[in-house]
């Protein structure tokens, strides 16, 4: 069982957005994603979750590169006028390389 | 009256709500948890929820039908002129005013809590099915609103309308749970009551207290977004309360409720919303500003109804009713 190239895809959001970007991820094909609830700082201030909704979640995937940039692309286009949100890629090497493949 | 308005702001609720508001300023580490928060806001909707379902079992539905049609005239209206206004008077761009309106037009539920409180320390009786007023008033000025921000032009790619936006209104929590307490409270009556009484009725206020702690420290650390919101927004918040309170407190009137129902229905129309207009503002008008919406009904409205408007609208009932 070789490690095999991957990307990982890390998303940092406006918690509102889960269940959106949730189904955008299905929909560009990406097989699973980690979500972690997040609270931090940036430009858009301190994101301290309260029950507003002011908090961030960080979503993780795992995905075929060309997954990951048809995710990055569609973020961008959609949702990085209006949301505060960071995305940003890393490579990685998997094991179990089937549980990312379409 | 001086006497009940001193009460009001000395009562453990209110000093509850200002003890947020300090330890925000202070910086102080004193938070509640957002879940536990969520928990407790999820068990005033329902208490309140059963108390006016349990009422509603027992109301004559003529008594309803007047104060049901006041509502759904207040849902449409409210967001109508506070958009003219946003836009007219405060120069707000179409979006901003309508995010703004949204927010006027609905309820804050808890306002509503905090007012049958002050009401019950007060002495004076009311209908038990004003919660669910609540329930009907808190949907239909959202829609209103955003029917008027986004009239004729297209929205852009990251505004949700259609399933979505009726997902987050409908199936939303403040929705879910007050009208889910209600048709429980409907259905059990008293017997069922009766079972649930003491952990829904006589620990409420505390649990109230509780839960304005943690409102006065986001309302507290959306303070110094005061000075981006401009003088406009400020006055809005103070006088657009005191304005659809005798706009509420008068259709009650008409709505044949008594004194204290229409004090109630004052408040239901002074209020504004900070749960459940916000988060749908937020899906289907993204390119509204939340510095705006937020800050003006958490940092303003609220803690002036809270504090002046209570007392200040029970005197307005009572003038019209005596």
């Amino acid at each position: 069982m070789s490690p095999t190239p991957m990307k990982l895809l890390t998303v940092v959001a406006e918690a509102a957005l889960e269940r959106r970007l949730t189904a955008d991820l299905a929909a560009l094909g990406a097989r699973g994603w980690t979500i972690v609830e997040a609270h931090g700082h940036g430009r858009h201030g301190d994101a301290d979750g309260d029950m507003l909704g002011g908090g961030n979640i960080r979503m993780e995937v795992v995905a075929p590169p060309a997954v990951v940039d048809a995710v990055v692309t569609h973020l961008r286009d959609v949702y990085f006028e209006h949301w505060g949100m960071i995305v940003f890629t890393h490579d990685v090497d998997v094991v179990r390389s089937e549980k990312f493949k379409g | 009256m001086l006497s009940l308005a001193a009460e009001n702001l000395l009562s453990p609720m209110t000093l509850a709500f200002v003890l947020g508001l300090v330890a925000a300023l202070v910086r102080s580490d004193l938070k509640l948890p957002a879940e536990v928060q969520a928990a407790l806001s999820l068990y005033l909707l329902l208490a309140i929820g059963l108390k006016g379902g349990v009422a509603l079992s027992e109301a004559d539905p003529s008594a309803v039908v007047l104060p049901v049609l006041a509502t759904l005239v207040l849902g449409v209206t409210q967001p109508a002129w506070s958009y003219a206004i946003l836009r007219r008077l405060g120069r707000f761009s179409r979006v901003d005013a309508a995010a703004l309106a949204a927010h006027y037009g609905s309820v804050s539920a808890v306002t509503f809590i905090a007012a049958i409180a002050f009401l019950t320390a007060a002495g004076v009786p009311h209908e038990g099915f004003m919660p669910a007023l609540v329930a009907l008033l808190e949907v239909p000025a959202i829609l209103v609103a955003m029917w008027l921000g986004r009239r004729g032009s297209t929205p852009p790619r990251d505004a949700e309308g259609g399933g979505g936006l009726w997902h987050e209104l409908l199936a939303g929590k403040v929705t879910m749970a007050l009208v889910g307490g209600l048709v429980i409270g409907l259905l059990t009556g008293k017997s069922g009551m009766a079972q649930v009484e003491p952990f829904f009725v006589d620990p409420f206020k505390g649990v109230l207290a509780l839960f304005l702690l943690e409102l006065g420290r986001m309302a507290g650390s959306r303070l110094r977004d005061l000075r981006s919101a401009g003088v406009f927004l400020i006055l809005f918040g103070t006088v657009m309360p005191v304005a659809h309170a005798a706009v509420g407190i008068g259709l009650g009137y008409m709505a044949g409720l008594s004194a204290g129902g229409a004090y109630l229905f004052g408040v239901l129309a002074a209020s504004a919303s900070y749960i459940a207009a916000p988060a749908a503002v937020r899906m289907a008008l993204p390119e509204a500003n939340p510095g705006y919406y937020v800050t003006a009904s958490l940092a303003i409205t609220f803690p002036f109804n809270l504090t002046v408007g209570l007392p200040l609208y029970l005197m307005m009932a009572e003038a019209l009713y005596t």
